[in-house]
């Protein structure tokens, strides 16, 4: 859990700064500032919170706002997938243990094709401090440091996830699927609404499905 | 109940689904083969994936800012066999002073 906690460290900097952008926006859009606090320790997933909260503030309707937030989600059952055969005991406990799944606390915890528990706990936890804490500091301090662009801090997240992809191309299959999910993800960013081409990049995953060829 | 605490619940509720849906359903149930093997390849595809729509997506269109110069910046980091903390480090140093150049 600690090895968890102590690789997510720098990447919990910038959800906190990235958090408070969060705050300061949902203050503007006029959710007050216990929804937004409410909203980072509960639904926990930075663009969709964003999603909701911009469609919100542009007057949309709820249905319409979280259908966002719903769409840019819907890669979790695809996270989920990859996460259940870690998580143990009874299913109060295993829902529980999957809400700390984000993008970057299950790609931190990768162990040789299996998600590690404790470090999913361990990263989960950290995270979801940093960015309710940053939501907090958005809602009632306003911005303390200004646009998290300024800082790079943006720039983070894919590399992060650049990080631990070069980590899991250790076979055909996975070099294969991994340039497949690109190209799906590449392709459809103009024509999809958001989300979706994430989630339709899980879909590269079936070439793993190819018999295995001989060494 | 406004409009806000509607969105609040709605979206926290079907994200909490989302998470939970194969943890609860399928259990530590050990997958069949071919299931595992492409549960297996989900980490890459995705990542590979994440990595491209948080580098040049913007909504729905497709832009070169300073996060590209800072995304290279952890590759070669990288390719030099750099820690994390370095890669994750040269990054947002990069994408920073691309940023202030421009």
């Amino acid at each position: 859990m600690a090895a968890g906690a102590r690789d997510v460290a720098p990447i919990a900097l910038a959800a906190a700064v990235i958090g408070m952008s969060f705050g300061i926006l949902a203050r503007d859009a006029g959710m007050g500032v216990v929804a937004p606090i409410v909203m980072s320790l509960t639904t926990f997933a930075g663009s969709a919170q964003m999603a909701a909260v911009t469609v919100m503030d542009d007057g949309g309707a709820v249905a319409a706002a979280a259908a966002a937030a719903i769409l840019l989600n819907l890669r979790y059952v695809a996270i989920g997938i990859s996460v259940a055969p870690s998580l143990h005991g009874r299913r109060v406990r295993r829902l529980a243990e999957s809400q700390l799944a984000t993008d970057e606390s299950w790609a931190i915890s990768q162990d040789r094709g299996r998600v590690d528990r404790q470090r999913l706990i361990g990263a989960g936890l950290v995270l979801l401090v940093a960015w309710t804490t940053g939501t907090v500091a958005g809602v009632f301090g306003g911005s303390v440091v200004g646009d998290p662009a300024t800082y790079g801090f943006d720039a983070m997240f894919p590399a992060l996830f650049l990080a631990l992809l070069v980590g899991q191309l250790g076979d055909g299959r996975a070099r294969a699927a991994a340039l497949a999910g690109a190209l799906i993800a590449l392709g459809l960013t103009p024509v999809a609404p958001p989300g979706v081409p994430i989630v339709a990049a899980a879909a590269a995953a079936l070439v793993a499905l190819r018999p295995e060829r001989p060494a | 109940m406004s409009t806000t605490w509607l969105i609040v619940l709605l979206v926290g509720a079907a994200t909490a689904a989302l998470k939970g849906l194969a943890p609860v359903l399928l259990g530590e149930r050990e997958l069949p083969r071919p299931v595992a093997r492409v549960s297996g390849a989900l980490a890459p595809a995705l990542l590979a994936a994440l990595v491209v729509v948080q580098t040049v997506g913007d909504g729905q269109a497709l832009t070169l800012d300073p996060r590209v110069a800072g995304v290279a910046a952890a590759a070669v980091a990288l390719l030099l066999r750099a820690p994390l903390l370095v890669v994750l480090a040269s990054s947002a140093g990069i994408a920073a002073a691309v940023n202030a150049l421009t």
